[in-house]
């Protein structure tokens, strides 16, 4: 389990030759691996893990990517809340199917992070101490079935939105990633957005757990976007880097006009009286972001930050004489063999 | 496709609730394994289970009638597969307990044809090869890793060994040698714990409470609780559909 850790600086300027851009350059100049850096992003050009890459940049992708696999696993524990409870046993195949999902989802991208020189067992050090995040959205009790479907609806639409520009960004590896998992995370949304039509086409009861559903998850899910353009700290540097092709508002816009014609679909309404049409913009006008609300969970002060966190690190705690066992058996084992 | 008599309606009930209540264990651990591949591998033996107790019960009447709304004393699953999931190597003990019996059971089922049974079994077969091959690894990486390990994998298997008897008790519409089965099971298991450096458990694997109790719905008292949560809000909407 252990991974070799690949240097974090450039041990020496070994400027990739294998980029077409590099021989772009002024004739006769030796161009530095900046230059070569800059060029192949400006070209659209993949940065893949043995390219130089200034630090910085490298820096900023395993700080968002490890962010993206801490949400996945994090993320498992709302929905795993319904498996034991799920009302019938398609839905439950389909949550357990979607949950096993998401830990794929984790693999592949703390898989994609130690490509950056990181180790899988450094990030979730990082997650279980608290130094490092995960998406805000999971910090939100799952209250009712409901909450499932409106999770695959909302949350993974949210997730969708954010993500398939992702799958042009400019490092390989999480580009890779993400065209996999976006392919799996629309087949989620559509079911969630199937689970919540049968219970808006359901009894009065099932409708209404629906509505409430949807009147508890629509704002942490516009939240899920990130803070608003002109206070986003990462915004423009990614942007440059091509690491985020689009702004948190630009992409928040973005959902809310996919979103409100889906809603009338599902014959439920959004909890937002400011909502409506905007002929002028061609998108929807909406209410004020709560970003006091935004804050606190992301401080720490969420509904459900200390249990998430509380479960993660236990489960992490219990296990650990499992991997121990592991390891003293690989051990054995491969002195056996030699 | 409904089950045409009742030696065979009854049969899938025993069969699909072993499936069907082990799958709800395993799902209990989602989010608590203990390395993220165990996640994946916990929830994918659960759905293949969860799949297999879905055509089993489908053959017996309407899945969702009988998971639901059935109460506990109409249970036909063996005790074993009920048993709450402790630590890492007690599921594992459990996971191998039965793993290795549904692929005898199955493999029988399969090679025999022309029941209805054979078909589904064609199909479990192979995906309880793979669960007990998961099992058996783990069972030597515990029993053969650390001091720790070891001793929690023998308590593990120890614990659930009086469960065991009853996986043999014949199932009224399954025809395989049932005598014969126990045997190639207790061999089989019996290697396995050998190379994971443990000894087969000692002490009964029969008695008035054990052998053949679950299939005439008599559980152990964990069972009812676990269904009252898994039953719970189907039950509190009548007639809904999901």
């Amino acid at each position: 389990m252990t991974v070799p850790t690949a240097p974090t600086a450039p041990t020496a300027p070994t400027a990739p030759t294998a980029s077409p851009a590099a021989t772009a350059g002024p004739a006769g100049a030796r161009e530095t691996p900046e230059a070569v850096f800059d060029a192949a992003v400006a070209a659209d050009e993949r940065i893949e893990p043995r390219d130089w890459m200034p630090e910085a940049y490298r820096a900023s992708l395993v700080r968002q990517i490890a962010q993206h696999a801490h949400s996945e696993i994090i993320g498992m524990q709302p929905e795993a809340n319904w498996i034991t409870r799920a009302p019938s046993l398609r839905r439950k195949a389909i949550l357990m199917a979607k949950v096993q999902d998401e830990a794929g989802h984790g693999l592949y991208l703390y898989s994609a992070a130690e490509t950056l020189g990181v180790s899988r067992d450094e990030l979730l050090d990082k997650l279980h101490t608290g130094r490092q995040k995960y998406s805000s959205i999971f910090n939100y009790p799952t209250l009712t079935w409901a909450d499932v479907g409106a999770i695959g609806w909302l949350v993974d639409g949210a997730a969708i939105t954010n993500q398939v520009p992702l799958c042009r960004c400019s490092y390989g590896p999480y580009a890779r990633a993400m065209v996999r998992i976006c392919k799996e995370e629309s087949f989620h949304q559509r079911q969630g957005y199937e689970a919540l039509l049968a219970l808006s086409r359901g009894t009065p009861e099932q409708h209404a757990m629906a509505q409430d559903a949807v009147d508890r998850w629509w704002w942490p899910s516009l939240m899920m976007f990130g803070p608003p353009d002109d206070e986003s700290s990462h915004s423009a540097q990614s942007m440059a880097w091509k690491i985020k092709r689009h702004s948190n508002d630009e992409l928040r816009r973005r959902f809310v006009d996919i979103c409100v014609p889906q809603a009338e679909a599902l014959g439920l309404t959004l909890p937002d009286p400011e909502l409506r049409w905007n002929e002028e913009r061609g998108h929807y006008d909406f209410g004020a972001i709560d970003w006091a609300e935004f804050r606190e969970v992301l401080k720490g002060d969420g509904p459900c930050n200390e249990q998430r966190i509380t479960q993660r690190r236990r489960a992490h705690e219990d296990g650990a004489w499992v991997r121990e066992a592991a390891a003293a058996h690989a051990a054995k084992h491969g002195e056996a063999t030699r | 496709m409904t089950a045409t008599t009742p030696a065979l309606t009854g049969a899938a009930l025993a069969l699909g609730d072993d499936a069907l209540v082990l799958s709800h264990r395993l799902g209990e651990w989602a989010g608590h394994a203990p390395v993220l591949e165990e996640e994946v591998a916990l929830a994918n033996i659960a759905l293949d289970l969860l799949g297999q107790a879905r055509v089993l019960l489908s053959l017996a009447g309407d899945e969702d009638e009988l998971a639901f709304l059935r109460e506990e004393r109409a249970f036909r699953n063996v005790q074993l597969v009920e048993q709450p999931n402790g630590d890492f190597a007690r599921t594992i003990a459990r996971q191998l307990y039965f793993s290795t019996y549904q692929r005898l059971l199955y493999g029988r089922l399969a090679a025999a044809g022309e029941s209805p049974l054979s078909g589904l079994a064609a199909k479990a077969v192979k995906e309880v090869a793979y669960h007990q091959d998961h099992a058996e690894q783990w069972t030597l990486r515990l029993g053969d890793g650390t001091a720790e390990s070891h001793d929690r994998m023998r308590a593990g298997c120890e614990a659930l060994w009086r469960f065991t008897g009853e996986l043999f008790r014949p199932v009224e519409g399954v025809d395989v040698d049932w005598a014969e089965l126990e045997a190639d099971w207790l061999a089989s298991v019996t290697g396995v714990l050998e190379r994971a450096t443990l000894t087969l458990p000692e002490g009964p694997r029969t008695g008035a409470w054990r052998a053949g109790a679950g299939r005439q719905g008599l559980h152990t008292e964990p069972f009812g609780r676990m269904l009252a949560e898994m039953q719970h809000l189907h039950r509190s909407h009548p007639g809904a559909t999901w």
